[in-house]
């Protein structure tokens, strides 16, 4: 692990041996990268366990090399997007996605099942330069991705977690079963249950240790679905507390409308493509 | 075990170890789910008569066990519901406010008197005091080349948990038969139980998802407490607000002579009698469990898995808000930067999927699957396991399952649709006499 270089300025000199980490950028908002100055307390240790070789968010310029490990934030929306993400997975020794946008697509998504050019051509005042997909697609579409790490913004804990599971050669532990085991493992009551708040909880990954639960909002699904998400029958329930199909519809149709599962539970209420808009 | 926790106490009510248990008999008899029951059953009035408890004297009650040093748990509004959270007096307690529960379904309700313990219970259990959601095994770490392990002894909280249902103490011996087996106890559940102090509180108002008297388990403590409490309030006969509290240890009887009260007459004892009787009347024999053993083994192949697995969620909240659950996963974490390990034991539930990975593949991969291991764990092979049903007819699975399962449901379905499946002759599992049938 860890590869010497030059950077863009021929100014440093990178001759430790320690593992090199990039941050890649594509459509998203940034907050996923974000996550990663957010570790506070951790990022001195973080950075003296790893060098932080390319990351724009920390004004770092980019080094041409080979990375150990880089880090994908956000989702192929362009065809210079669907090329480039190419290039970075073959300057990558392991791939991990960061965030809703690049494991499934995020919010950007609500494209896929619109006409883009109507969108284009309300929110552009030329929209003849706009190039752009007729879809918004998370990474693994495009290249083969070694780790993914769900939410809309990624959970710091989770970061680190995999960062130190890469660094010691082990297995991350990232659950992929249902927001309910952390968030009864934090001794909470069920919000749907004891509230009737409308909540993805039992179809959405843990990871976020319960966030919204925990302060009695229902789970709005930003890690997208759980192992063996049963849609079909919290859509029933929701149903019977009271929520209306537009909103459950709404509710799948969040960071995560291109994660299948969620697709399925949207489409199946709202078959027909593209009703969202001019309708209010 | 006995150096771990020095030698400086007298905790004998709640065993460390259990004593051997006898051979069981195979006389072919069908053989029924063991009701949960504390350990020692106590005799009435074997700690004196019952004694009359005010208001003011459960608040002193709760303050004298906070004053001795221990870390009162009991119940009190918190958001949405109750729960069982520190109190520090009778104010914490959930006066006049009571719950409404059913198949996926909990609400707060006001009562129109101003009951301390007028809920049936709360739905998170007393489960993650005595076996947390996490906690820590031991420290590693790399020290000249070698491994230097540092273990972590358990911390010693002395709880005091008060308003204790029957079904939860129940709860207790069901976890005490799992994690303190002679021959692997527990150090934190130890730790956790040896030391802690039961007020029980008779149930006066279940709710539509309490079975517990089909489980054998309630509405009134048998044993298992230092004092059990029975709250009248209101009722015809009795207009005042009192407690009729009978000891059940020495221990509980000590506490009792502190607040100085005064012994019980007849017809307040008789008042409390009737509301358990009327709380017993309420729940009913709402299902059966007597056969549940023979049913669950034999209904293996029953379609009404494939049935409730359409409506499973896979999401482990039955598991998690079980009392009697005990099921973990052994963690590694290790901070960046730093050669060093903590390994931790978190809860784990059997409705996720990588909880049956194993070398070679997964061993229940749908949902019909993991649901059929959870009932039939629970209320027929736990008994093969630990002589005892792992069921206590709390009924928390069914308020907090979010599309409202219903487990006695479950049992009627499938014991409608009885398949009595038979192994093919292939299969058929060997006992000492032979083949089985």
């Amino acid at each position: 692990m860890g590869q010497s270089g030059i950077d863009a300025w021929g100014a440093r000199t990178v001759t430790t041996s320690r593992p090199t980490l990039a941050v890649w950028k594509f459509s998203s908002c940034d907050g996923c990268q974000l996550t990663l100055l957010d570790c506070e307390d951790e990022i001195l240790g973080l950075s003296e366990a790893i060098d932080i070789a390319y990351f724009l968010e920390a004004g770092h310029d980019r080094v041409d090399q080979m990375y150990d490990v880089s880090l994908v934030e956000g989702s192929i929306t362009t065809a210079h997007d669907a090329e480039r993400i190419r290039e970075v997975r073959a300057a990558s020794r392991k791939l991990v996605t960061i965030g809703a946008c690049a494991t499934s697509g995020g919010i950007q998504a609500l494209r896929n099942s619109a006409d883009v050019q109507e969108f284009t051509s309300i929110v552009y005042a030329h929209p003849e330069f706009i190039k752009t997909l007729e879809t918004s697609t998370g990474i693994a579409d495009h290249v083969p991705v070694d780790l993914e790490l769900r939410g809309c913004p990624i959970s710091r804990t989770q970061l680190l977690e995999a960062i130190s599971a890469l660094l010691a050669g082990r297995t991350p532990r990232l659950p992929s079963y249902s927001v309910c085991q952390e968030c009864k493992q934090a001794g909470n009551a069920c919000v749907l249950v004891a509230s009737g708040t409308p909540c993805l909880g039992p179809v959405t990954q843990a990871g976020c240790h319960s966030l919204c639960p925990s302060i009695g909002r229902g789970c709005f699904g930003c890690f997208g679905p759980s192992e063996s998400a049963n849609t079909a029958a919290l859509t029933e329930q929701l149903r019977r507390v009271g929520t209306n199909d537009r909103d459950i519809e709404r509710s799948f149709s969040t960071f995560n409308v291109n994660a299948p599962e969620f697709r399925t539970a949207a489409l199946a209420l709202y078959p027909i493509q593209s009703p969202r808009r001019g309708s209010e | 075990m006995e150096d771990m926790f020095g030698s400086d106490d007298s905790r004998t009510r709640y065993p460390t170890t259990l004593e051997p248990e006898p051979a069981q008999q195979d006389d072919g008899a069908v053989r029924k789910p063991v009701a949960p029951q504390p350990q020692p059953q106590i005799e009435p009035q074997a700690f004196g008569g019952p004694l009359i408890l005010t208001v003011a004297d459960v608040d002193q009650l709760i303050r004298r066990l906070g004053a001795d040093g221990r870390t009162v748990i009991g119940p009190k509004v918190d958001g949405p519901v109750i729960g069982y959270q520190p109190i520090g007096g009778a104010a914490d307690l959930p006066s006049g406010w009571g719950d409404e529960q059913g198949p996926g379904h909990y609400r707060l309700r006001r009562r129109d008197d101003d009951a301390l313990f007028g809920y049936a219970l709360a739905p998170t259990s007393w489960k993650r005091y005595v076996f947390p959601a996490r906690s820590e095994l031991f420290r590693a770490r790399r020290e000249d080349g070698a491994l230097a392990i540092t273990t972590i002894p358990p911390a010693r909280p002395r709880y005091a948990f008060i308003g204790m249902r029957a079904c939860e103490i129940a709860a207790l011996d069901v976890q005490r038969r799992v994690f303190m087996r002679p021959e692997a106890p527990d150090p934190t559940y130890a730790a956790n139980t040896q030391d802690m102090f039961v007020v029980a509180v008779s149930c006066g108002s279940p709710a539509a998802t309490c079975f517990c008297v089909s489980a054998g388990t309630g509405p009134e403590a048998s044993g298992g407490y230092d004092i059990r409490l029975t709250e009248v309030n209101s009722t015809p006969n009795s207009p005042d607000h009192y407690f009729v509290a009978n000891a059940g240890t020495q221990a509980g009887a000590d506490v009792l002579a502190q607040l100085a009260c005064k012994p019980a007459s007849d017809s307040e004892t008789g008042a409390a009698t009737q509301i358990v009787q009327a709380a017993a009347t309420a729940i009913g024999q709402g299902v059966k469990l007597d056969d549940v053993h023979e049913l669950l083994a034999r209904n293996r192949e029953n379609p009404r898995w494939d049935d409730v697995a359409a409506r499973c969620l896979s999401c482990g909240n039955c598991t998690m808000s079980c009392p009697t659950c005990f099921c973990s996963d052994v963690v590694d974490e290790n901070p960046i930067g730093d050669d060093g390990v903590v390994r931790a034991r978190v809860w784990a539930s059997c409705f996720g999927v990588s909880y049956s990975q194993m070398h070679g593949g997964n061993a229940r991969t749908s949902t019909s699957s993991r649901y059929r291991q959870w009932l039939t764990h629970k209320m027929s092979t736990w008994v093969d396991q630990f002589d005892v049903s792992g069921c206590v007819g709390c009924g928390r699975c069914i308020t907090t399952c979010p599309v409202g399962i219903d487990i006695r449901t479950e049992l009627e379905a499938i014991r409608a649709t009885d398949t009595a499946t038979k192994y093919p002759e292939s299969v058929r599992p060997q006992t000492d006499e032979g083949l089985a049938t």
